[in-house]
């Protein structure tokens, strides 16, 4: 307000308004951190002080929780089975949905619109239509609760998005890079892998993180596809299992320290990439 | 443009073309000399490189994607089990028992509430916050808005639980709304507000405005993120000329930033909508059963419980349709002339 006139009142409204907006910004911050912080914290306490008083701080750090989640309730198994299906589902969806989106962003031939249609309409579909009729052509397939199922099912799930960003990437790129490369005799593929996949970085790497985090907390896919072995479970099951399991086996202890497992490397990774995941994360709404 | 991979001339010879149609093929380091130098050779790999590349791609997404959506539609007109191959095509029936089914009619005024109330409450404190962060600092000497200290910081923290898995975010809350050893109960009591304690939050009347809070808060930060970006790209100027014209903080929020971020909103609100209809793994996870149904839990329970596959695919185009008309909706209320900038 100091640009304009400098009355009293408008210094004075000002200040109000920082004192509220600075007050509003530091409560939310313990309303978006602060359950975190409770179960990280609650994950160091023994269950009978958690049940009498659930806001006090550790006496003794009981480091047995930890171990009781990992080996007692699986969550090592979990964590091992989210990774391979994630090791085996983003690599192919990186590789499909950028092959589909370079030939639809690239070349001209006839049913080019039509196939980026398709492929963009399933972004407007509730995934839960398609539930019943998945869950049945994948039993007829044999891939019904196998890793292999759930890989491809999450590739499947991924492309629609996946293609649609990377069309509109592929185009951004300068057209002369890949007439130079034709000239100088490298085939198409090559072209592909050797001149455009490196260009496209970038949007590679946005694309990479929004699947890497959709896929490693897919909840619904898993939960209907993936359910014969409980060993099999991914990781969001295993946790939605381990609170029933923790409820009449009445260790809260294990529940936090499994939830905090499963938590912090995920939050690790955000602080030091966290320029990179916020544009990967919001490119989803920009659609 | 016409697919010529066969060659397309009539006088072909039948060698010739044999020789095209096995290049298709063939990746371009196994094709014969012969065809390499075949005046057609550049059309051909073209095609080959277009079809070879699209084929993987498209065959996953028609057989898992494409067909069991069409499906769908199909099976909502049988009287499917699920159990085994046998149904019988009954028509519009599970329509209309749908439509005289109480417990879908209470999960779905239940996602209604969601629908609607998620993202005003959602878009409006991430709009609120953004604002403050890129314009609630000190209005200094040089600048007409600046951002208060510590954006960076607030950033990384709000956007905290958009990364978690919404299983995590569940069973956090389904214990923080723990009626014994939960944090909220105790809260509660900490401040002298006991009777405002509840033996059963999840359990009773509370449970959906217990599930819109925590879909909320757990998108709030996304959207501080996503509105920060877009308040970002407002050029400065145009702050300066409102502020030489006197306007102050609220004026300059609903006259200058609302109306250039207004897409960005409307896109944002779309994609809460379908959030909040989604909301399937956090009524899964945190209500108890027999508790509140929201529509994509009752299809679940219809279809992998109760044994209605038929049914519960009826559903499902129910819950399209709503989302459908929601998108539809929002399209054209939220239309207005784009600002270029």
């Amino acid at each position: 307000m100091s640009e304009q006139r400098p009355t009293a009142a408008g210094e004075r409204s000002g200040g109000v308004l920082n004192v509220f907006a600075h007050s509003f910004l530091v409560l939310w911050v313990i309303m978006a951190a602060g359950p975190l912080i409770w179960v990280v914290i609650s994950s160091l306490r023994p269950h009978s002080e958690l049940i009498s008083d659930p806001f006090g701080l550790p006496t003794s750090l009981e480091w047995d929780n930890f171990s009781n989640a990992w080996t007692n309730a699986d969550i090592g198994r979990y964590t091992v089975n989210s990774l391979i299906i994630l090791a085996g589902s983003l690599t192919g969806t990186m590789l499909l949905g950028s092959m589909a989106a370079y030939v639809l962003a690239r070349f001209t031939f006839r049913g080019n619109r039509f196939i980026h249609l398709l492929f963009v309409g399933g972004m407007m579909f509730p995934v839960f239509l398609a539930l019943v009729p998945l869950f049945f052509i994948l039993n007829n397939f044999g891939l019904l609760n196998t890793r292999q199922g759930l890989i491809i099912v999450y590739i499947a799930y991924s492309l629609p998005f996946t293609t649609f960003f990377l069309v509109s990437f592929f185009r951004t790129l300068p057209t002369a890079v890949q007439e130079a490369a034709t000239l100088d005799g490298a085939s198409h593929s090559r072209t592909f892998f050797q001149i455009m996949m490196p260009m496209a970085q970038p949007g590679l790497i946005s694309i990479g993180i929004f699947n890497f985090l959709g896929q490693w907390n897919q909840f619904v896919l898993p939960r209907v596809l993936n359910v014969g072995d409980p060993d099999d479970a991914v990781l969001p099951q295993g946790l939605a299992a381990l609170m029933v399991q923790q409820g009449y086996e009445g260790d809260w202890g294990a529940l936090y320290a499994g939830v905090t497992m499963a938590m912090l490397p995920v939050l690790v990774v955000y602080v030091t990439f966290q320029r990179q995941v916020q544009s990967g994360l919001t490119a989803g709404a920009v659609r | 443009m016409e697919v010529r991979k066969d060659g397309g001339g009539e006088s072909l010879p039948p060698s010739t073309r044999l020789h095209l149609a096995a290049a298709f093929f063939l990746p371009p380091r196994f094709t014969p000399a012969r065809v390499r130098y075949d005046r057609r050779y550049r059309k051909l790999d073209q095609y080959r490189f277009i079809v070879w590349f699209l084929f993987l791609p498209l065959l996953v997404y028609l057989l898992f994607v494409v067909s069991p959506f069409l499906q769908a539609f199909f099976y909502s007109m049988t009287d499917w089990t699920g159990y085994s191959a046998n149904y019988n095509f009954t028509g519009f029936e599970n329509y209309e028992r749908l439509w005289n089914d109480d417990k879908f009619w209470d999960a779905m005024v239940n996602s209604l509430v969601l629908v609607v109330l998620a993202p005003v409450i959602t878009l409006a404190l991430g709009l609120f916050i953004a604002f403050m962060l890129n314009a609630g600092g000190r209005r200094g000497r040089s600048q007409a808005v600046s951002g208060v200290f510590g954006t960076g910081f607030y950033k990384i923290v709000y956007f905290f639980p958009q990364v978690l898995s919404i299983a995590v975010v569940a069973v956090i809350w389904s214990r923080i709304y723990s009626p014994r050893s939960g944090i909220l109960n105790e809260g509660l009591g900490s401040v002298g507000l006991d009777s405002w304690r509840q033996e059963d939050w999840l359990g009773g009347d509370l449970a959906r405005w217990c599930v819109l809070a925590v879909l909320c808060w757990s998108f709030v930060g996304f959207y501080v993120v996503l509105f920060s970006a877009a308040m970002g790209s407002i050029p400065r100027e145009i702050y300066e000329a409102s502020l030489l014209d006197g306007a102050g903080r609220s004026v300059t929020f609903f006259r200058i930033t609302f109306p250039l971020t207004w897409d960005t909103i409307r896109t944002g609100w779309i994609y809460m909508g379908i959030q909040a209809l989604d909301s399937f793994a956090l009524v899964n996870v945190m209500i108890p059963e027999h508790g509140m149904d929201v529509v994509p839990s009752y299809l679940f329970e219809k279809a992998f419980r109760d044994g209605q596959a038929g049914y519960a695919t009826a559903i499902g185009v129910a819950l399209f349709l709503v989302t459908l008309a929601f998108a539809v909706l929002m399209m054209l209320v939220g239309r207005r002339e784009r600002i270029e900038f």
